[in-house]
Parts: structure tokens; C-alpha cells; sequence
């Protein structure tokens, strides 16, 4: 990495970086990228959130679906970890609790596939500021 | 396999619930079925909206509308003219308090979003592993823009006039913190980030530390040019080892983009940050206790003044704040002191993030705006009592907070309210109670950890707190008397004028305001030896009821000291004197045949 020297630099940099994460977003391939986020604080992890995300890399490779998993902090919703949050292209993102392999099985095959939601999701109740 | 057009979301929280949610989605399935929708149109439930006062809650996809409620009978409608013709069903939209006007879509509904997500920004957003996200995420923007655009003078304005108070428990406001250090000579100034969040059941700085540790650096680092501090100390705990871990990849990253070091972006100043390990005590909370601590001495608080910003780490001008406080900083540049002010309350700026736990259906981590109501907070975004039980009691503040009651849950809550009403807003623990939770029993669990984590310096809190302790436990096994309430009262009275520090003035709190507002109970242990919750041990009977016990043996084989009494067939019986009241023959018995007296 390289020393970032003046304002101007951070900002060029940060222009940079969103517009790489929109095109990633907004991606030309018809089939989009799917992107999945994994709420690992302690109490996700302690839930099972690295079997989980391992689970979801691995498989996600196996079934031939082009996605990016990453890992978070804690979403708030302690009740229901594991959790994680799932967006399809040009789609708002999708949580889901209480996710097991097995859950993240059917995520996969339902939601990721044919857009069939799974019973129980979690509304996202919190204003984000921009 | 067909791709949905449209999903139905039926609220299934406890409340949507209560007015039969369960049979709208039902109804729902049904019609989109003999409609022939069901490739096109999907039906589901999810987790509480938190929007209970008006469900239950409909909200389609994509478009966003927004149904309140909605009963069983409406399935019809909603599938017939929103899911076929595409018209919404203008008699089940939300209306608007203020203009009377139905609003279209849940983007539009700025109430019904109760939660900001100031400090918890990024959690869940970003990779906290990853600086770059942090940058994409306006991270450090803040920073250039105080070093090179503003004088230390100018950015300590901007904080004060944000209206920002300490989130650690005190709310002292912050801008004149940093203002006082600033105002102080010294060779070597510090800046002490305290993260050593030791209430029972908070957890929002693990969260903030492990979700966004950038958003901290960036404010101490702030904090270090506003009072002229070249270094930052992080005190945490050494229980939090993936805070630790992600902090440490965070200081990494920022050295090597050079966002701390020397000569930062340009503006000839330098900034560091180190950790520093505690071991878990909650007394290093307090800021005098966490500097000696540092310093490699015990963690016992000293008198103030002076205060840390006159003499702190190493006898050297340091302001202390929490990580609560540090996350809310970059935010404030970025957006603005008035942007910020214009959030909350007269007195109180911004949000809180509370940590729900207890008897509440929605555990978790949550951020709202100062003056929202605890009965928001609890029924709506909490979800409510779990198990349909009664509403008793929340506990704020841990264990130098208070317990606020039914009476209280329409009082806006910030500081000044909190402290009114006999709490404290503490760091932001919340721990619901229920009808099943004894009063006396809660506060002789926090006696029990402040007895256990008293530094031992000062007499009120070492020898006062422990007879405070001794006297509720005589309550709760049925030999307190009436001289014992006055005693409880004036030895709290006298903890609080005399300790020494933080802790000690404030840990009869739980005693004082449980025996404010739940008199009664403390009267029916001391009067009638009776325990209203069944929690106290030496308080209850479990007795066999004849009429319903059938002699099916359960509860003599699942009694761990064989004190049940009969044969198969016949009716049991409770030998009291061995009886270790564990409850296993309740909850083994299936006939309701075991009650307690």
C-alpha cells in the first residue's frame, strides 16, 4: 500500500473505491454478482458465522453462482444470528436469521436462484445515514 | 423455475400476530392460489417491522407498499386489485399523522423507521478487515478536513456545538472535555480511548470495535490534533479478543496508508495509537482507576480533581472518552454540528445505542434518537414481553442504574429524564424484566456485583456495599424486619454522599429504586415471608396437589435428592424438609398436579 499524502489524494481514492464497489454493483453481467455479508461479531460467530460463511463460499463456487461473500459487524439482530444479508442485482438487500448450512442451503437454491423468499426474514428496521 | 413478480411480507412478530396475522397469511395463500398466482406471487412471513401499534403490517415487493392494518378478510382485496390490476389498496395504506395523507410506499415513512444508525453506521455494512471499505465509506474524510481545513479551536466548536455528551454513562459533554485539554500546557499530551465496557449485558463498544474500528481511530486522532495529544491509548479489555484482533489489523492499515504516523495526509501532524490490555475490572471504567491502571499500577481510582486533563497518563494531560462517543465524532464533521443537534432531545444530541436483553422477543444491539420513549423502544423495536407475560420492570444504567417501571414508559428518555427518574442512562444496558422477576432478588444481584468488583480503596463502598448485600439476602430468605428498610435506605444514602469514586456513589441505585417503586414487594418478603415472583427460594413450598396427581411417577424419578414420596398409582408427596426447590418436579409434571405455595 501506498501513503496517502494530502486530502486530495483521500478523496481521488475514495472516489475510486465507490465507483470500483458501484461498478461491482452494477455489474454488466446480465446474472449480476450476488453479494452476501456475514455479521461475524462475537455473538454471530459464536452462533456458527464462519461455518456459515465457509459454507456459502464454498458452495456458491461448486454451484457455479458468481457472488461475493463478505464478512461484517453486528447487524443488531442478536436473536436471530447467525445472520446474514443477501443482495441479487438491482434488487434491496434481503436479511435472514437464524441461518445453518442447512438454511444457507435453501437460501441458495431458493433465494439466490429463483428469488423465492424463505419464511421468517427480518425486516431491516433502522434508518442508514448517506 | 419462474422468478416471483411480487412477495407478499406478513408480519409474524408477537403483536401482528396477537390480531391473527397467522390467518392473513393463510388467506393469502389461499387467494393467490385460486387466483392462479402462485408462480408469479409469493407469500411469506417475516420477523417483527416493529410497527406493532398498527398491524398487522402487509408489505409488498417491490414496490415498497406499505398495509397497516390489514385483517384476514382484506386477503381478497389486496391479491384481486394490488397483486392482478396493480392498484394499490388506498384504504390499508399508512396514513399520515401530520397531513392526514396515505402514503404510497415505506420510503416515504420516515416515522415508521424508529432506529438511526449513527455509531453502528457501518456495522453490518462495511468489512471491518478491510480500510478500503472503511475509505468508500466517507472513512477518514473527516480527519483531512479537521487537519487541514480547521484550527484546533474551530474543530472543538463544531463538537460542542454538535451537543454531544459522553456515551459512557456520565454524559459530560464532550466538546468541553477537549476543550479543557486543550486549554492545558503539557510536554507530552495523550488521548485515551476507554473501551473497557464492563456493565452486565452492554455490548455496543465490542460491537462498534469489532464492526467499525476505523470510525475510532480517525476520532482519536481528531481528538489528538483538537488538544495537541501526539498519542492515542486504547484501553480494552483482554476478554475481547476479536475487538483486540480487528484493531490491530485497523492500526496496521491505517500506518501503512499513513492515516496515522507521522506528517498525516500532508498536515505535519503526528498521531499514534497503542493498545493498552485490562483485565476485566469493572472499576477501570472509571477514568482515574483506568489511567493507573495503564501506568502499570493497581486500578484503583484516585480523588478528583485533579482531573485527567490537568494530570492523567504519567501525570500528563489526557482526555479520556468511550468508543460510543469516539464513533459519533467523524459523523459530526462530515454532516455537520447542526445536522447532529437536530437529532434528539433540548439537553441530550444525537442517539444511544442500547443493548436489549432480558425477557424482550427482539434481543439485540439498537440505535435511537434521544426522547424516544421506552415503551417504543420495548413494544415496538424490541417486539415486546416474551411469552406474553406482563411488562415489570427495565433495568438501565447496570449496576449503577435504576429500575424504570410501567410509570415510566411514556417519559422520553435521555439523561436528565433517566437520572429524574431515579436510573442512569450508564452505558446503554437495557435488561427487560417480567412478572417473573423478584425486585429484591434483581437488586441483591447487583449488590452482588459491585460487593465483587469494589477496588476495596474506600470504606462506604468496600464494607457499605457488602452490608447492603447482607441485609437483602436476609430479606429474600424471610428474616428481614421493617427496621431493615430504614437501614437499606440510610446506609445507601451514606455510600452514595461518601465513596470515593463512580462506583461506590453510585451502587445503592438498584436498591434505592427498587424500593421506590416496588415497596410493596420488599414489604410482602418482610410482612407475609412471601415472594410475589416465586424467586426466592427459602420464600416457596412446592406442595403435591391430590385431586390432579395420578401417581405417574415422573416427579419422584426426576427428583435429584429422591425427597418425593409414593407409589405407583398413588399420590405423591413433598418431603419439605429435604426439598432443595429445584423446580424439576414442575416441569416434569404433566397433569399440573405440582404447584408452588
Amino acid at each position: 500500500m501506498t501513503k496517502i499524502k494530502s486530502l486530495a489524494d483521500l478523496r481521488n481514492m475514495k472516489a475510486d473505491l465507490q465507483s470500483k464497489i458501484a461498478l461491482r454493483e452494477k455489474s454488466d453481467n446480465p446474472e449480476g454478482l450476488v453479494q452476501i455479508k456475514v455479521a461475524m461479531a462475537t455473538c454471530g460467530i459464536a452462533s456458527g458465522a464462519k461455518e456459515v460463511m465457509e459454507f456459502l463460499i464454498d458452495e456458491l463456487d461448486k454451484r457455479n453462482i458468481d457472488a461475493i461473500v463478505s464478512q461484517t459487524g453486528c447487524m443488531g439482530y442478536c436473536y436471530a444470528e447467525p445472520t446474514i444479508e443477501v443482495t441479487l442485482p438491482n434488487q434491496e438487500p434481503v436479511v435472514f436469521g437464524y441461518v445453518d448450512s442447512k438454511k444457507a442451503d435453501d437460501i441458495i437454491e431458493k433465494y439466490i436462484k429463483t428469488g423465492e423468499l424463505l419464511e421468517g426474514i427480518i425486516p431491516v428496521n433502522y434508518e442508514k445515514i448517506d | 423455475m419462474a422468478k416471483f413478480k411480487t412477495h407478499m411480507l406478513v408480519c409474524g412478530g408477537t403483536g401482528c400476530r396477537a390480531s391473527a396475522s397467522d390467518v392473513l397469511y393463510e388467506n393469502l395463500k389461499k387467494e393467490v392460489k385460486e387466483k392462479g398466482l402462485e408462480n408469479d406471487v409469493q407469500v411469506v412471513t417475516t420477523g417483527c417491522f416493529g410497527f406493532c401499534e398498527q398491524g398487522p403490517i402487509v408489505k409488498m415487493i417491490p414496490d415498497n407498499t406499505f398495509y397497516v392494518g390489514v385483517q384476514p378478510k382484506d386477503a381478497a382485496d389486496i391479491v384481486a386489485e394490488h397483486a392482478i390490476k396493480g392498484r394499490k389498496v388506498e384504504r390499508l395504506l399508512y396514513k399520515d399523522p401530520v397531513k392526514k395523507e396515505h402514503v404510497p410506499d415505506s420510503k416515504h415513512m420516515g416515522f415508521y423507521k424508529k432506529q438511526i444508525r449513527i455509531a453502528l453506521r457501518n456495522c453490518g455494512l462495511i468489512d471491518p478487515e478491510n480500510v478500503n471499505e472503511y475509505l468508500a465509506a466517507d472513512g477518514y474524510e473527516a480527519l483531512g478536513k479537521v487537519l487541514l481545513e480547521m484550527t484546533p479551536e474551530e474543530a472543538i466548536k463544531i463538537v460542542i456545538d454538535s451537543g454531544l455528551r459522553g456515551r459512557g454513562g456520565g454524559g459530560f459533554p464532550t466538546g468541553v472535555k477537549w476543550k479543557i485539554a486543550h486549554g492545558v500546557n503539557g510536554a507530552q499530551k495523550y488521548v485515551v480511548c476507554n473501551a473497557d465496557e464492563g456493565d452486565p449485558g452492554a455490548f455496543m463498544d465490542r460491537s462498534i470495535l469489532e464492526g467499525d474500528p476505523h470510525s475510532v481511530l480517525e476520532a482519536m486522532a481528531i481528538n489528538g490534533y483538537c488538544i495537541g495529544a501526539t498519542k492515542g491509548l486504547i484501553y480494552i479489555r483482554a476478554e475481547y479478543p476479536l475487538a483486540i484482533h480487528r484493531l490491530k489489523i485497523a492500526i496496521a492499515q491505517a500506518r501503512e496508508y499513513g492515516l496515522l504516523g507521522e506528517d498525516i495526509l500532508g498536515s505535519g501532524f503526528n498521531f499514534d495509537i497503542e493498545l493498552r490490555y485490562g483485565a476485566g475490572a469493572f472499576v477501570c471504567g472509571e477514568e482515574t482507576a483506568l489511567i493507573h491502571s495503564m501506568e502499570g499500577h493497581r486500578g484503583e481510582p484516585t480523588f478528583k480533581p485533579p482531573f485527567p486533563a490537568e494530570s492523567g497518563y504519567l501525570g500528563m494531560p489526557t482526555n479520556v472518552n468511550n468508543v460510543e462517543t469516539y464513533a459519533n465524532i467523524p459523523v459530526i464533521f462530515n454532516k455537520g454540528a447542526q445536522w447532529f443537534a437536530s437529532i434528539g432531545t433540548e439537553k441530550s444530541k444525537g442517539t444511544k445505542v442500547f443493548a436489549l436483553a432480558g425477557k424482550i422477543n427482539n434481543v439485540g444491539l439498537i440505535e435511537v434518537p434521544m426522547g424516544i420513549t421506552l415503551r417504543e423502544v420495548i413494544f415496538e423495536i424490541g417486539g415486546g414481553i416474551k411469552g406474553g407475560k406482563k411488562f415489570k420492570a427495565v433495568q438501565t444504567g447496570g449496576p449503577s442504574g435504576g429500575c424504570l417501571t410501567e410509570k415510566h414508559l411514556d417519559t422520553p428518555i435521555d439523561y436528565d429524564n433517566l437520572i429524574a427518574s431515579g436510573s442512569m442512562m450508564g452505558s446503554g444496558g437495557m435488561i427487560v424484566m417480567d412478572e417473573d422477576d423478584c425486585m429484591v432478588s434483581v437488586a441483591k444481584f447487583y449488590l452482588d456485583f459491585t460487593v465483587e468488583e469494589s477496588c476495596g480503596k474506600c470504606s462506604p463502598c468496600r464494607i457499605g456495599n457488602k452490608r447492603l448485600y447482607e441485609i437483602l439476602e436476609k430479606i429474600t430468605k424471610g428474616h428481614g424486619t421493617m427496621e431493615d428498610l430504614d437501614k437499606l435506605r440510610n446506609l445507601s444514602n451514606v455510600i452514595k454522599d461518601t465513596s470515593l469514586c463512580g462506583l461506590g456513589q453510585t451502587s445503592p441505585n438498584p436498591v434505592l429504586s427498587t424500593i421506590d417503586n416496588f415497596y410493596d414487594e420488599y414489604l410482602a418478603h418482610i410482612n407475609e415471608g412471601k415472594c410475589f415472583a416465586s424467586q426466592c427460594k427459602d420464600l416457596i413450598k412446592y406442595e403435591i396437589i391430590p385431586e390432579n396427581c395420578v401417581g405417574c411417577t415422573a416427579c419422584a424419578r426426576n427428583c435429584p435428592v429422591n425427597c418425593i414420596a409414593g407409589e405407583r398409582k398413588q399420590i405423591h408427596l413433598i418431603d419439605q424438609s429435604l426439598c432443595i426447590k429445584c423446580g424439576a418436579c414442575m416441569e416434569k409434571c404433566k397433569f399440573n398436579a405440582v404447584t408452588i405455595i
